[in-house]
């Protein structure tokens, strides 16, 4: 089983994002997403600098691939696309259907988590076109999974987002930008002084939502370390960990032990403490709402009620 | 001339689709009473023989009828999806309205000879998407997310053979249609999955000491002081507290009305309006067509000295969520 970092989906400072991916050079994960698929005015990184990146990565052992903006509006950006499409060397994850009509039967490409692919007709196309991977979209249950394995399209590999705060939905409106009062034309990049996003309370402070310039996020992080033994049982063959901006190094450390079964799930779980950003949260995974955190036993016994 | 601008309207129910089609509309959508459609509610939408009656009222008028097959089949319910694209089929509706590729795949390959149009939920929000389900599918219009400018509908336009269809009044979906997961991380149940916005059985009204609270799935969404007007409560139109403030975080409870802008959207060569709202009553449903019918084709005979009448929008105001309109991300300073 591969571990992936996914794309990084805040807006941190140049030197902040090189220093990171400097440091994932030595990280035990496989794959590595690099790009930009939030919102296109994020220009502190620029495509060569992604390139720099992967070349460092690639020279490390890493398959690298780039990652495409999932809400596309404005034509500039379907040719940033077209310039990440066109990159002669790396695969991309599209994360619209824009992006898998520029790739199909160009290069191969990872369908990504904003594709809505949620039953095994819509992967075969995905693979007709090209398509090598795919992400499944956050808020499905491990039993559509079982299901969706059970007839996959031959030589297209699961990826399954394991670790982070979930991205939600996305929005021409930019929330953080509107906390501000700034339009969006003049958002003076706000978001960047969130680097795991800006949470939204409950008005009895609760945290519900993490908000992301035009994306929002969940405010728990997904952890599905404790499932591992069942992602392996279902053939996953990669667990996608989105970067946060710290003890990045500790989750995927944790992530790897529990593969390789240095640690069981329920240590793995026990050593994921203080790690998450927010709370932890697995309800999607067990079919319930997702921002649930379900503990072994009532995984057990929810795993008792659906038969399987 | 450009060609006419087909009104499009909501029918949930089939006194709803009789309100559409009495007063104007050239075609109504609908939905079979399952989770196949994205207003899967109690109570709403068509059995066969509703179904039946419904296409055979429209049709004697001259009207077109759609079917809604706008949710995501997961494995374990394929062959109820793909049920109702052949029960569609055999209906005879002018069109369905789907949003997920492989249900597009079956029906285009099963049925040829039916039109397809794309969904909302499908999300498509360029011409390179849109031309992708053209190319795969021969989508014959494509139902634009409430996410672009009037310059970028613009754009789509000029790059895609597709017919374009877009939101003219009713709910805003704040957030891209299709992508949106609030309501099932809160409740287990999304429009994508289950064909529902905050599903009714997870909504929880409580009258408390500091006001009426309500809940989604357990989450404290509003808290409403006496006498202040609540709408029906969905996770993007509640109030947060983000640094210490308390307020509409992400939208206000308020409605799309593309009212001032139906001129330039009969000169942009628009296909088609539509109105939001199958889980809205037969009331709503014949106030809001007849201002859409009158407004539009005042737009279409004389676009240059076209201006809404104060009737139209008071009359479109009030049965506005929030009793207020905007022109959404049509209008740039909204975003």
């Amino acid at each position: 089983m591969k571990l992936a970092l996914g794309p990084l989906l805040y807006f941190w400072s140049r030197d902040d994002v090189l220093a990171f991916y400097r440091q994932a050079c030595d990280w035990p994960v496989d794959v590595v997403y690099l790009g930009e698929a939030v919102c296109s005015k994020r220009r502190g990184v620029r495509l060569e600098d992604w390139l720099a990146i992967a070349e460092e990565l690639s020279a490390a052992g890493k398959e690298v691939v780039l990652s495409t903006l999932a809400l596309i509006e404005a034509e500039s950006e379907l040719l940033t696309l077209r310039r990440i499409v066109d990159n002669g060397r790396y695969a991309v994850e599209a994360n619209d259907m824009g992006a898998v009509r520029l790739a199909a039967g160009k290069l191969p490409f990872v369908a990504g988590p904003h594709l809505n692919a949620y039953n095994c007709e819509t992967l075969g196309l995905f693979r007709d076109l090209g398509a090598q991977r795919w992400v499944m979209p956050v808020e499905l249950s491990r039993d559509t999974l079982a299901a969706i394995q059970a007839c996959r399209p031959a030589g297209l590999e699961t990826e399954v987002f394991a670790f982070g705060r979930m991205p939600l939905a996305f929005s021409a409106r930019c929330f953080t930008a509107r906390h501000y009062n700034l339009p969006k034309d003049d958002c003076q990049l706000r978001c960047g002084d969130f680097s795991d996003g800006l949470v939204l309370n409950s008005q009895e402070g609760e945290q519900f939502l993490a908000m992301n310039g035009i994306q929002t996020q969940s405010a728990a992080t997904c952890n599905l370390i404790g499932a591992v033994p069942e992602l392996k049982e279902l053939n996953v063959e990669v667990l996608r960990l989105s970067p946060q901006s710290r003890h990045m190094d500790k989750v995927v450390a944790a992530f790897r032990t529990v593969i390789d079964g240095t640690l069981t799930p329920q240590q793995g779980v026990e050593a994921m403490a203080g790690l998450t950003r927010g709370e932890p949260c697995n309800g999607y995974w067990y079919g319930s709402a997702g921002l649930a955190w379900l503990e072994q036993d009532e995984v057990r016994a929810a795993r008792a009620q659906s038969g399987g | 001339m450009a060609k006419k601008v087909e009104l499009v309207c909501p029918a949930g129910s089939l006194p709803a689709l009789r309100a559409a089609v009495d007063n104007g509309a050239d075609a109504v959508y609908m939905g079979f009473r399952d989770g196949t459609n994205a207003r899967n509610f109690p109570g709403l939408n068509f059995d066969e023989r509703a179904a039946r009656d419904g296409i055979r009222y429209a049709r004697e008028r001259g009207r077109k009828v759609l079917l809604a097959l706008n949710t995501y089949p997961q494995p374990q319910g394929w062959k109820t999806w793909t049920g109702a694209v052949d029960k569609a089929a055999e209906l005879g509706v002018d069109a369905l309205i789907l949003a997920d590729i492989g249900l597009m795949r079956y029906a285009a390959k099963t049925h040829p000879q039916l039109r397809l149009h794309l969904s909302v939920q499908g999300s498509a929000t360029s011409h390179e998407a849109i031309n992708l389900y053209r190319e795969q599918f021969n989508i014959q219009r494509v139902v634009l997310p409430r996410v672009l400018s009037l310059p970028q509908v613009q754009r789509v336009m000029d790059n895609t053979e597709a017919e374009i269809e877009v939101f003219a009044f009713g709910s805003l979906c704040v957030m891209v249609e299709g992508r949106c997961y609030l309501s099932s991380y809160a409740t287990g149940e999304s429009p994508n999955t289950c064909g529902a916005c905050s599903p009714a059985k997870a909504v929880e009204w409580r009258e408390t000491a500091k006001g009426r609270e309500v809940r989604l799935g357990g989450v404290l969404i509003d808290l409403y002081k006496p006498g202040e007007a609540a709408g029906y409560p969905v996770l993007c139109k509640g109030r947060y507290e983000v640094n210490g403030e308390v307020n509409y975080a992400i939208e206000e409870p308020t409605s799309l009305s593309v009212l001032d802008i139906l001129p330039e959207l009969v000169r942009m060569g628009i296909s088609a309006i539509k109105v939001e709202g199958r889980q809205r009553s037969p009331a709503y449903v014949a106030q809001v067509t007849k201002v859409l019918r009158e407004a539009l084709d005042a737009a279409e005979r004389s676009p240059e000295t076209f201006s809404p009448r104060s009737d139209w929008v008071a009359a479109l105001d009030k049965v506005a969520e929030g009793s207020t309109h905007t022109l959404g991300a049509l209008d740039r300073a909204w975003q």
